[in-house]
């Protein structure tokens, strides 16, 4: 199996996210970068299809020279080699990302190709869809359980919907996005991270068109009312009730 | 006649409840805009939900109907959608941002050679052009977007707009539309826990955290929870720790909620679990910690060992059901 995962660096989870003075731009400085967390699964995916079922992982990731070292980490939990699409920036509209990322796809003959369900920074969840369309490919979004049978060319996939999963059929290739609950990513072994060193990235530039999502500005979301304390212990809950029923009217 | 097109959920023959919702913001942009609001339905026998449009404004209601549509598929849906909007002159195409209107639409504004806005929680009309709200990293950050190719293509996240019925003498049309072969086959679809509500869709929320201090604790969230007739929600730690499935997670890594009623119980309320549920109406905080950041953020907070609160809660809000 020749397996491509497409990852992104975001912000750690934790990070404070600081609007620019122009208020069309953030504030990368201080950043702690790491793999996008629902890349991981996607990559801890890819990892074990291979070791199942034989094959590389290849890591595909655009963005600047700086995110080459959030592409070694992948790297040190085991993926073979890595491209880096070159962009200074990752595009603010999904569809151009998905454009790029397809040109370079398409090239790789790959029997799986595994993203997160979304970036925890720009929340599209929609890349994969793009890509597959534009290489005519099926597409699964939202995975929590993936099987695999490459000797027929098929696979199956279970994705989570409202209230419940659907479980979808598939020929391979095939692209699939990543939920949290598809597996539990390894950690990075230091044999890894050492050899990671050695693995190969190649650096491709990346083909951006026109975008077609205009981000006119960002502010921060209205300060929530500060909060307020009814009182301590379960002598306070009849006036929680009082409040939740007379203020609130929700009860 | 250029249309504002609402693409509907339909699962197991019901136009769920977070249509409505979309058919309110599609006729009031559709107002705005100039445009003719209308809906489209697409499933299998489904010609008998197409009166309800209309109760919510819409204008025209394009029925698509075929077996292969019986179950969701990407593939075939995103061709029909596309087609219809081709055909109706969509200038803007929206849907619910669930799992299907979040898979689905991406698709067929790539079809169309137009980008998503997805997952946005407000809009507005500017010099005949909409602009979204949509919240990035979770919530921490909110961005306005324009989409500039055509149709205008957006997500509303559920309970973001009040449904508003407002009835309109609709039309109803059949469409044909030429479908692919799928690619991809859903060959299944599995309720989970007994058809419990799922806690994207529930107006209230009974949340559990660490605090509980196992799962054997936790029939306490679950009883709250039936009483008010709420969806379960649980930390990023309890879901780590085993003790409750990934569904039901809340956080910037898990779902984003935005519930009436929003009850912390035994949880901190780090800021990636805030990501998740801040947006909720009103919420209630009960944990033992007077310095848990959820205080910070909580309507109405009790400090408290949730041991005697939550009975207690149980115990008041039963009463009250007797009285009613």
């Amino acid at each position: 199996m020749n397996v491509a995962v497409c990852m992104k660096r975001t912000p750690d989870t934790t990070a404070k996210i600081q609007i620019a003075s122009d208020q069309t731009s953030l504030v990368e400085e201080g950043i702690n970068w790491i793999i996008n967390p629902y890349d991981e699964f996607a990559i801890e995916e890819g990892l074990r299809v291979v070791e199942k079922h034989g094959g590389e992982v290849t890591l595909i990731c655009l963005g600047p020279a700086e995110a080459e070292k959030t592409i070694r980490e992948g790297l040190a939990m085991g993926a073979h080699k890595a491209i880096r699409l070159d962009a200074a920036q990752v595009p603010a509209d999904p569809r151009v990302t998905a454009r790029a990322l397809a040109e370079v796809l398409k090239e790789g003959n790959y029997d799986l190709i595994l993203f997160g369900k979304q970036a925890i920074d720009d929340d599209h969840a929609q890349v994969a869809s793009l890509v597959a369309t534009e290489l005519n490919l099926p597409c699964v979004n939202v995975v929590v359980k993936l099987e695999l049978d490459p000797e027929n060319g098929r696979g199956t996939a279970e994705r989570e919907i409202e209230g419940g999963h659907e479980r979808v059929s598939f020929p391979l290739p095939a692209i699939i996005s990543a939920q949290r609950g598809l597996n539990e990513p390894r950690y990075r072994s230091l044999k890894g991270i050492m050899a990671a060193k050695k693995k190969p990235i190649e650096v491709k530039t990346a083909s951006l068109e026109d975008s077609q999502l205009a981000v006119l500005k960002y502010a921060y979301p209205p300060a929530k009312k500060p909060g307020r304390i009814v009182g301590e212990g379960k002598e306070a809950v009849p006036e929680l009730v009082r409040l939740l029923r007379e203020e609130a009217k929700v009860l | 006649m250029a249309t504002c097109l609402v693409v509907s959920e339909i699962r197991d023959n019901q136009l769920k409840n977070v249509n409505w919702e979309a058919f309110t913001a599609a006729r009031q942009l559709a107002e705005q805009l100039g445009l003719t609001p209308a809906a489209v339905l697409l499933g299998s026998g489904v010609e008998g939900l197409a009166e309800a449009p209309a109760r919510y404004g819409m204008e025209r209601t394009y029925v698509v109907d075929d077996a292969r549509l019986a179950n969701y598929s990407g593939d075939c849906y995103a061709a029909a959608v596309a087609e219809v909007a081709r055909q109706t002159e969509a200038q803007v195409v929206l849907m619910a941002a669930t799992a299907m209107g979040k898979d689905l639409l991406p698709r067929v504004a790539y079809r169309l050679g137009t980008t998503t806005a997805q997952d946005v929680i407000q809009f507005r009309v500017e010099n005949g052009e909409v602009i979204f709200t949509r919240p990035m990293f979770a919530g921490k950050v909110w961005a306005e977007v324009k989409v500039t190719g055509s149709p205008v293509v957006a997500t509303l996240r559920p309970k973001m707009f009040a449904p508003e019925e407002k009835a309109v003498a609709g039309q109803v049309e059949k469409l044909s539309v030429e479908l692919p072969e799928p690619l991809a086959v859903v060959e299944e679809v599995k309720a989970s826990g007994g058809g419990k509500l799922d806690v994207t869709e529930a107006d209230i929320v009974v949340s559990g955290g660490r605090g509980l201090k196992g799962p054997e604790n936790w029939h306490l969230i679950e009883e709250l929870a039936e009483l008010l007739g709420a969806a379960t929600g649980a930390s990023r730690a309890v879901v780590d720790a085993g003790w409750r499935p990934h569904g039901e997670q809340v956080g910037q890594t898990g779902k984003t909620v935005a519930p009436t009623l929003y009850i912390a119980i035994g949880i901190s309320g780090a800021i990636q679990h805030q990501a998740g549920m801040s947006s909720s109406k009103y919420i209630v905080a009960i944990n033992k910690d007077p310095d848990a950041p959820i205080f910070k953020i909580a309507d109405y907070g009790i400090v408290g060992d949730l041991f005697e609160v939550v009975p207690a809660l149980i115990e008041e809000i039963k009463k009250l059901k007797q009285q009613d």
